[in-house]
């Protein structure tokens, strides 16, 4: 058993600091320079974003498990991982605007956004081509989400400052916040081989 | 884009190229603009993916698009992309295998791109065959374009070669390769775009 918790707990680093999504696998790259303009909107996107991953990457992994391998219809992942996440978002749009309202309004707008993001649809077909167990699975779409939420919060508070700051006309905008991405993605880089899985 | 006037194949083709560069003007489908381009090979196998699913994509939504319901057409859509996507993952694992076990899931993530989606929307679901197979190559095209300069840029800088063959011998800079590198590359490359588009093509043609 502890050594099951060893293994979940280097997972979820490894997904999120290491193996960050943004800064070293290149995911959710629209969403991340759309969203990151105000803190505010980034911290909604990303509690959104990780509760919808974790949610996603549990009902992925018994449709994946109990359905298409029986059935031997892995080739068609892509088709069946995007209807469940399409679903899902759906879902949990209708069930929160019931149950929630208040969050619905404060949340709703970021759930329309993901249903054809790719970070979301990454993380079961990562789970799926890695052979995650369940709880592995959920720690991966754990780990992915607070490493999305990381790289949000960082990038809105340096573009709030951004702001003010004197920018060459050419990169205004959208340049910038890549350099400056590329910059936060340097100092990530010191994390690789941190943990080796 | 306005419907009402008659628009020309070769106008359509050099729209998705230089006005709407889905990379360096609309800033879109960036994740493997950055993920694969770390060399010239696998960029330009990637610009090839994803010229070939948006035109198939157009070319099958134009021809359904009068049997589609619109209330359900974004699923139907949906459906359609990643059909198109699967063949193309399959087909990239059967004849280039090495490039499919470095850049697979960025091939099948071509599902989730806004661009496609949004070029069956605003365009395949109302025009016909010809022009949307225009549409699609052309920007595919400048996908395609985008994302083989900016690994040649990354590949020369990075490694020193081009398409595997070293031709420089002077000390490559690491970090081109590096994650960090893809996006200074992207970077300098929109900034540049932009000026370039400032300074000799906007002043001549207005922007619609």
């Amino acid at each position: 058993m502890k050594m099951d918790f060893t293994k979940l707990f280097e997972l979820i680093i490894a997904a999120s600091i290491i193996n960050n999504f943004v800064f070293t696998r290149f995911l959710g790259l629209c969403i991340f320079f759309g969203v990151s303009k105000r803190m505010e909107t980034a911290v909604g996107m990303s509690i959104t974003f990780t509760s919808v991953m974790m949610v996603s990457a549990s009902v992925s992994w018994f449709v994946f498990n109990y359905l298409m391998i029986p059935l031997d219809i892995t080739f068609l992942k892509i088709i069946i991982f995007i209807g469940i996440v399409a679903a899902l978002v759906q879902a949990s749009d209708t069930i929160m605007r019931k149950v929630a309202p208040d969050l619905y309004y404060k949340l709703g707008i970021y759930l329309a956004l993901i249903s054809t993001n790719c970070i979301i649809l990454a993380v079961p077909l990562i789970n799926a081509g890695e052979h995650y167990s369940f709880l592995e699975s959920i720690a991966f779409g754990f780990g992915s989400g607070i490493g999305f939420a990381l790289a949000l919060i960082i990038m809105a508070s340096i573009r709030e400052k951004l702001e003010l700051a004197d920018v060459p006309a050419p990169f205004r905008g959208m340049p910038i916040a890549f350099v400056v991405t590329g910059l936060i993605a340097l100092a990530f880089t010191g994390f690789s081989g941190l943990i080796t899985i | 884009m306005s419907q009402q006037k008659k628009i020309s194949y070769k106008e359509l083709f050099l729209n998705g190229i230089v006005k709407e560069n889905t990379i360096f003007k609309l800033a879109l489908s960036l994740c493997p603009a950055i993920a694969v381009t770390s060399s010239l090979r696998n960029g330009f196998l990637m610009g090839v993916a994803v010229m070939f699913v948006q035109v198939m994509v157009n070319i099958t939504i134009s021809l359904m698009r009068s049997f589609i319901h619109p209330r359900i057409r974004l699923p139907i859509f949906m459906l359609v992309i990643s059909g198109w996507v699967t063949i193309t993952d399959m087909s990239m694992a059967a004849f280039a295998p090495d490039a499919y076990k470095q850049m697979g899931l960025y091939i099948q993530l071509i599902v989730a791109f806004a661009s496609i989606l949004a070029r069956a929307e605003m365009f395949a679901s109302k025009n016909n065959v010809m022009p949307s197979m225009f549409d699609g190559l052309g920007m595919g095209i400048g996908f395609m374009f985008a994302l083989t300069v900016i690994s040649f840029f990354r590949e020369l800088l990075g490694k020193g070669a081009l398409w595997g063959v070293s031709i420089l011998n002077a000390k490559p800079l690491l970090i081109m390769v590096l994650p960090a590198g893809g996006f200074f590359a992207v970077g300098i490359l929109m900034a540049l775009f932009n000026w370039i588009d400032k300074r000799y093509i906007s002043s001549t043609t207005t922007h619609h």
